[in-house]
């Protein structure tokens, strides 16, 4: 096994008692001694720190950078301000995905997106090899840039007075640059866990001092630090894809019900000819959300999804749900099933057990 | 974290003889620490007879299920009803409060179980 990838907070994670695994390449917290459940009820609750160190962070800038990323990425690029933020993706020309992405705009000539882990590198070049025929100039950061992620209703609490610029100006999915103690950084009101939060992005060298900061300021009110396990329930319980589950090389953004972020009016974009074929001709299967009627079965990933008895799609994500209360998960099904009411069955470990189509997201916060 | 008065697998399951013929079966403190939140135990019925190395259950955590095996031929006498609603148990205290099934033990016990020493061995072997 080659050597794993460390954050500049690997020490210490191993210092809280954290559990490491190897997570796409990276020697990563799964969870620290409160357990899975109570940082999952922490993050709905008041408030935990994630260390996201290990996310990819591209930079494009450049005078042609918005039309490059317009005609690179499926979301309308063009819309967005100053400060804004949206979810989007690279698309292969099918219209599956290479990764998926938050793209910052800066200026007009000046972009970051933010990229999974397991990805940078293949999104890297992919970035670099379609931006050769454009004016713009692509680097890759990942390795100077710390990031970590506070989330949770008390989160502004816990970062406002350590900051000079007034959080509560910062809308969801906009980003402003300010100074953390006095040391410049970059907070966007972002997050991967459904609930309100910061990312706070700074140079590699800092992020240990800022995790150290935010512990001692959260730790009045409940703050505890948060591992991939509840990261991954969370997300889940807010349906948001995770590339390698719900969203790859084989599923297209359509059926991964990620519609909203493919804007077909916008003109020509990677990807699109085939998305607009895709969704006048129309698609088999679709992402869908279920629970398991019976409170004792549990769905896991690349479980088998039956209709009559035979395979019919498969689990991109099971687990128990701590908020909801039951266990559910998401799942290609066919398009006949994919209506709210649907009954399908998993087969967990050879028995086919019974589950219902529901709404997604499965938990949504209180605005 | 190894008790002296029980066996273990090397699978991560433990038996503790009560020294009447009967013993309580569970899974290990490390186990339940590689698993994390253990949310429910899927047991046998009262009066099923094992094999050594039969499979009586599953564990399910949050992250994960695990399919656990029967350390010694036995029956099972009684199945340890709390964890139905406190499934944390099984974390909270392997050893104790977290016992699964309470067996009558079908001879003598499994002489391939490991003892205390042996099983640290394994374990610090295993997570390293």
């Amino acid at each position: 096994m080659s050597e794993l990838l460390k954050t500049p907070l690997n020490a210490v994670h191993r210092a809280l008692g954290a559990k490491m695994v190897d997570f796409g390449g990276w020697d990563m917290p799964v969870q620290y001694p409160a357990g899975i459940i109570a940082e999952h009820v922490a993050v709905r609750t008041k408030v935990g720190l994630f260390d996201v160190s290990h996310m990819g962070e591209i930079r494009v800038k450049g005078p042609q950078a918005m039309a490059f990323l317009d005609w690179l990425t499926p979301n309308a690029v063009v819309k967005l301000a100053h400060g804004q933020i949206h979810y989007t993706a690279f698309l292969y020309e099918n219209g599956t995905f290479v990764d998926d992405l938050l793209l910052h705009k800066i200026a007009d000539d000046h972009f970051l997106l933010v990229v999974n882990a397991s990805n940078v590198e293949k999104d890297f070049a992919w970035v670099k090899q379609h931006a050769a025929k454009w004016d713009v100039e692509v680097t890759n950061e990942s390795d100077q840039t710390g990031q970590v992620a506070l989330q949770g209703p008390l989160s502004m609490d816990v970062l406002q007075p350590l900051v000079d610029i007034d959080l509560s100006q910062i809308k969801y999915y906009w980003f402003a640059f300010g100074k953390f103690k006095g040391m410049p950084a970059m907070f966007a009101r972002t997050g991967y866990t459904g609930e309100d939060g910061f990312e706070v992005y700074c140079p590699a060298e800092k992020t240990e001092w800022v995790w150290n900061e935010l512990m001692m300021s959260g730790q009045p009110l409940g703050l505890v630090p948060t591992g991939l396990g509840c990261r991954n329930t969370l997300r889940l319980e807010a349906k948001m894809a995770l590339y390698g589950h719900e969203i790859d090389d084989t599923t297209n953004a359509l059926e991964a019900d990620l519609g909203w972020i493919i804007k077909l009016q916008k003109g020509e974009f990677l990807g699109r000819e085939a998305l607009a074929t895709l969704k006048e001709q129309g698609f088999s299967r679709r992402l869908v959300g279920f629970r398991m009627l019976e409170k004792r079965e549990i769905a896991r990933d690349h479980m088998d999804v039956l209709v009559d008895g035979k395979k019919a799609g498969y689990v991109t994500s099971g687990s128990p749900s701590t908020t909801c209360g039951f266990n559910l998960g998401l799942a290609y099904v066919p398009v006949s099933h994919a209506p709210l009411g649907s009954r399908i069955h998993i087969d967990i470990r050879g028995k086919a057990c019974e589950a219902e189509v529901i709404p997604t997201p499965f938990y949504k916060r209180a605005k | 974290m190894y008790p002296a008065d029980v066996k273990y697998t090397k699978n991560h399951e433990y038996i503790k003889p009560l020294g009447d013929g009967t013993a309580l079966v569970g899974i290990t403190h490390y186990a339940q620490e590689a698993l994390g939140d253990v949310v429910f135990v899927d047991m046998p019925e009262v009066g099923a007879a094992f094999k050594a190395g039969d499979e009586f259950g599953t564990v399910e955590s949050v992250k994960t299920v695990s399919e656990i095996f029967i350390p010694s031929a036995c029956e099972v006498l009684e199945i340890n009803a709390e964890l139905e609603a406190h499934p944390e148990y099984v974390n909270e205290d392997a050893y104790g409060k977290g016992w699964m099934l309470k067996v009558k033990l079908d001879g003598a016990l499994n002489p391939e179980l490991l003892d205390a020493a042996a099983y640290e061995a394994l374990v610090s072997a295993e997570s390293h």
